[in-house]
């Protein structure tokens, strides 16, 4: 894309013969690709940022929200009652596939094409699996435990209490819940919620939590996983780029591999800060 | 000044020959690649210059729909008892006729016109047909470069420009309306489809089109950053840049961080519109009907809202500051005024311009104490802006003014920008705010200050660098009354508005015959409409008079018409794609000597002499 300029050929070409600071050199000592790739990384973190500030705003507005420890317990093949498990395995890969890339740059640096493309296969496998992974994520949630963008089946409870009906059971203030449903039979969706006895005396049924938590979720990790998508679609065309071999010629150190590395470690900074604030806080 | 100034021609060619550098790029046939038929010349061009062309012409066309819409609106609030039906046959069903023939404008159509004036203003007119074509056009012939750091991304910027006017200009046919809830788009007119008739499919349209422009703008502010950085020519360090040069860069750092908080915004606009979500909704009822949203806040979009917002007005005003500058040193011939405290005050403006976004938002319900920090942080601002005012009186102090259009603009910019700026003062302040909030003091503070002048700017640009553009100079006559209708007119439509507005009559309404208070108004109100009138005509005249002069204007015929220092007049005076034909020039001194050791200028390329200091460097 931004290869095809007319301008490529007069950078690093000239001599500036003197210690004066001399045309077309960046004073970054950086060629304008990865120069205009690191503008870009900046505006999208600023469209993270106000995301984030917006998920901030929201959720300090809300008198409760869901314990992620709660929330995010199961994992595949009927695993339960396991916090953050599945998004840990999630998250490393996504970071190995960082460490994959820093080394697909290396290689890179060497010309060395077979490795390039060792190094790319290895990374697009782990951003592949990062998307799987949260593909069983989003379907656990809205198939099986029915949150949506404006259902929030995810509450806690403000006081301590017991519930009422004949599993009985007590929890304490902050606790989360889950209000499970079941399919009636007129073939309409019903939602379970149990009665419950606070300690202040109040007799209520569970309540649905805030409903902007699904939609803070659903809208922020999929614009996260949005990115990672497009960055494996990216890294597979440069991979097949570099296996056919079109940067030798060029002898810039395979610098699309190296822009392309700056977007994919820049998605994954981005993730360990939707991780912070959805999986820890 | 009044050393004898001798006028000096010196030989360019022979000068870029000899001290300029070879880059091999003519080695490389380009031309033939990139100009080779009528498409890629002018239609898909990567050419800077015609990008520049295109960006213009398509901001004129967007000025005059958003003036004729103000036109419309403003018949309404100077003559509300007169027939409108004479519009019919152009607004078709929003002009309302009664039993007696009497044509009234729908209620609906005013608020649309108002919301649809200041997009098209804002973004279409002073965002892209400013900053857009002359940021293009100037960058690389002024820093001496070939074209921009990727014509490839420049073209796909004036593109996505022009598919985002496509869709918003596909808008106002809709047979529920444009967009009518405020150019600001605050939520819940914004958020709720069946909030109002243009909420609808006008808003979804509206959201559209303005996603299109941020992927424009962006494109373009990393081509202008990067080709800033990375491509000036040998000896062009950066405080060697025509302040042009540093205001457009600056600007384009600014959207890069600004507009991406919009498209944060924009998007969870979009998913309470279509996904029925509730991040700007809560406890909401229309016709009576609670509606399920609870838990977002209507506040929250004004914050990213403005965050983009406030920083705009200054992607608006910044380039017309750079021109103002350069348009005043070269015509006054006398080098700027205190060149550095212009560029630190253009970084001081640049970085407040991202701490007082609240200001917009005193009466909205956010903490008072809050609203302290954005109040010192606003009038922090006016210290800058001083600097940079009195910079230009003073460039224009003692020297041998020009008074041709091009910089009678640049002077009205800054009588525009001390007037708008001093009420800017007044509603920077909390306090007085309440008063004045919404009212049409406002309304006359940011068209003088950011309005006008950033318009100012725009003809100022364009009236000095035509004969860069197309080879051929404006006409001068036409250039002057438009300069002084202009003046004149927009005093007289903004001046009273003062008045209007502390009386405390409140802006966007589209009537105001239940208000005794304001009655006594109707006269002022028609004197404005008058004076707007006689205004869009002598903007009329300046169109007619650009592209006239594009094709019959008067020839130039040579290449440094104004005598100016800078690079890009040393080009040829019809440049190709390359803009040099041979060497790329060397720039050898900072781009204000004028009126130096007797001579009446000194281009950038000419060699220091022997112990001469360059100019910059003081």
């Amino acid at each position: 894309m931004a290869t095809e300029t007319v301008m490529e050929h007069d950078v690093d070409k000239h001599d500036d013969g003197g210690n004066a600071w001399s045309g077309a050199k960046s004073p970054f000592k950086a060629s304008y690709g990865k120069l205009m790739m690191w503008y870009f990384l900046l505006s999208d973190a600023f469209t993270f940022a106000g995301f984030l500030i917006a998920y901030g705003a929201i959720r300090f507005s809300s008198p409760t929200w869901p314990v992620p420890d709660f929330v995010f317990s199961t994992a595949p093949f009927g695993v339960h009652d396991a916090p953050l498990i599945f998004v840990t395995i999630m998250s490393f890969l996504l970071i190995i596939s960082s460490v994959t890339m820093v080394r697909a740059v290396q290689e890179g640096h060497r010309e060395n094409k077979n490795g390039v493309v060792f190094w790319m296969l290895l990374t697009i496998v782990g951003g592949a699996g990062f998307l799987g992974c949260q593909a069983w994520e989003w379907n656990n949630l809205i198939g099986t435990e029915h949150m949506t963008v404006n259902t929030n089946p995810f509450g806690s409870h403000e006081f301590a209490g017991e519930y009422l009906d004949e599993k009985g059971g007590s929890f304490d203030a902050g606790d989360s819940y889950l209000i499970h449903g079941h399919t009636a039979e007129n073939g309409e969706f019903q939602w379970d919620q149990r009665p419950v006895r606070y300690e202040t005396g109040e007799t209520t049924v569970e309540q649905f939590g805030p409903k902007s938590f699904g939609a803070l979720f659903f809208f922020i990790t999929g614009f996260h996983g949005f990115h990672v998508f497009s960055g494996v679609v990216f890294l597979l065309i440069i991979c097949i780029n570099v296996g056919s071999g079109l940067y030798v010629e060029r002898k810039n150190g395979y610098e699309m591999v190296e822009k392309i590395g700056l977007y994919w470690h820049f998605v994954d900074l981005v993730w360990v800060f939707v991780f912070l604030v959805f999986y820890l806080l | 000044m009044n050393d004898v100034v001798t006028t000096t021609t010196y030989d360019e060619d022979v000068l870029i020959q000899e001290l300029g550098y070879d880059d091999h790029f003519h080695d490389h046939h380009h031309g033939d690649k990139y100009q080779s038929n009528f498409i890629m010349h002018y239609i898909f061009s990567m050419d800077h210059k015609i990008i520049a062309r295109q960006f213009l012409i398509t901001g004129m066309f967007w000025a005059v729909i958003g003036g004729l819409m103000s036109l419309v609106f403003r018949l309404q609030l100077g003559f509300p008892e007169e027939s409108m039906a004479w519009l019919k046959p152009v607004l078709g069903k929003w002009i309302v006729l009664n039993d007696a023939g009497i044509g009234t404008l729908a209620p609906e159509f005013y608020y649309a016109l108002v919301t649809m004036h200041g997009t098209i203003i804002v973004f279409f007119v002073l965002t892209a047909g400013l900053s857009g074509t002359f940021s293009n056009l100037l960058i690389p012939l002024q820093i001496g470069a070939r074209d921009m750091a990727s014509p490839f991304l420049n073209m796909l910027s004036y593109w996505f420009f022009f598919l985002a006017g496509v869709v918003m200009f596909a808008s106002l046919f809709l047979s529920t309306g444009p967009f009518s809830g405020g150019w600001t788009a605050y939520p819940p007119l914004s958020a709720l489809p069946q909030a109002s008739t243009g909420s609808g499919a006008g808003m979804t349209l509206w959201v559209t089109s303005l996603v299109f422009f941020v992927v424009s703008v962006l494109l373009g502010g990393v081509n202008y950053i990067t080709t800033v950085l990375n491509m000036r020519t040998k000896g062009m360090t950066m405080w060697r840049m025509p302040l042009t040069i540093w205001a457009f860069f600056i600007t384009a750092i600014i959207g890069l961080l600004s507009f991406p908080v919009l498209v944060s915004g924009l998007l969870m606009v979009m998913m309470d519109r279509g996904l029925g979500t509730s991040f700007f909704l809560s406890e909401i009822f229309i016709g009576g009907q609670a509606l399920e949203h609870v838990g977002g806040s209507p506040i929250l979009y004004q914050h990213l809202f403005w965050f983009l917002g406030h920083p705009e007005v200054y992607i608006i005003i910044l380039p017309a500051m750079g021109i103002v500058s350069e348009v005043l040193s070269v015509h006054a011939r006398k080098p700027i005024f205190g060149y550095k405290a212009m560029v630190y005050s253009i970084l001081a403006i640049a970085f407040l311009s991202f701490i007082v976004w609240a200001h917009h938002m005193f009466m909205s319900g956010v903490n008072p104490f809050i609203s302290n920090f954005f109040v010192i942080f606003t009038l922090i601002i006016a210290v800058p802006s001083a600097v940079k005012v009195f910079n230009w009186i003073t460039t224009l102090y003692g020297g041998n003014i020009r008074f041709n259009s091009a910089n009678l603009f640049a002077i009205g910019f800054v009588s525009m920008f001390i007037s708008g700026g001093l009420t800017g003062i007044f509603l920077g302040n909390s306090a007085i705010d309440i008063q004045l909030h919404d009212t049409y003091f406002v309304v006359a503070h940011f068209h003088i200050v950011m309005g006008i002048a950033a318009f100012f700017g725009m003809y100022a640009g364009v009236y000095h660098w035509f004969p860069k553009m197309f080879g051929r100079f404006m006409n001068e006559t036409l250039g002057k009354i438009h300069f002084w209708v202009t003046m004149i007119g927009a005093y007289a439509i903004f001046w009273p508005m003062h008045y209007i507005g502390m009386a405390g009559v409140p802006r966007r309404y589209y009537s105001f015959d239940s208000f005794q208070a304001f009655s006594h108004f109707s006269e002022l109100n028609q004197f404005i409409t008058i004076a707007a009138i006689i205004v869009f005509a002598a903007q009329v005249l300046m169109v007619i008079n650009f592209f006239y002069s594009i094709w019959r204007g008067k020839v130039v015929t040579e290449k440094n018409p104004w005598g100016a220092s800078t690079l890009e007049w040393t080009t040829p005076i019809n440049a190709g794609h390359g803009n040099w034909e041979g060497n790329i020039p060397a720039v050898q001194r900072w781009p204000y000597d004028y009126g130096k050791d007797g001579k009446e200028f000194i281009p950038q390329i000419v060699p220091l002499a022997e112990g001469e200091k360059d100019g910059g460097d003081h």
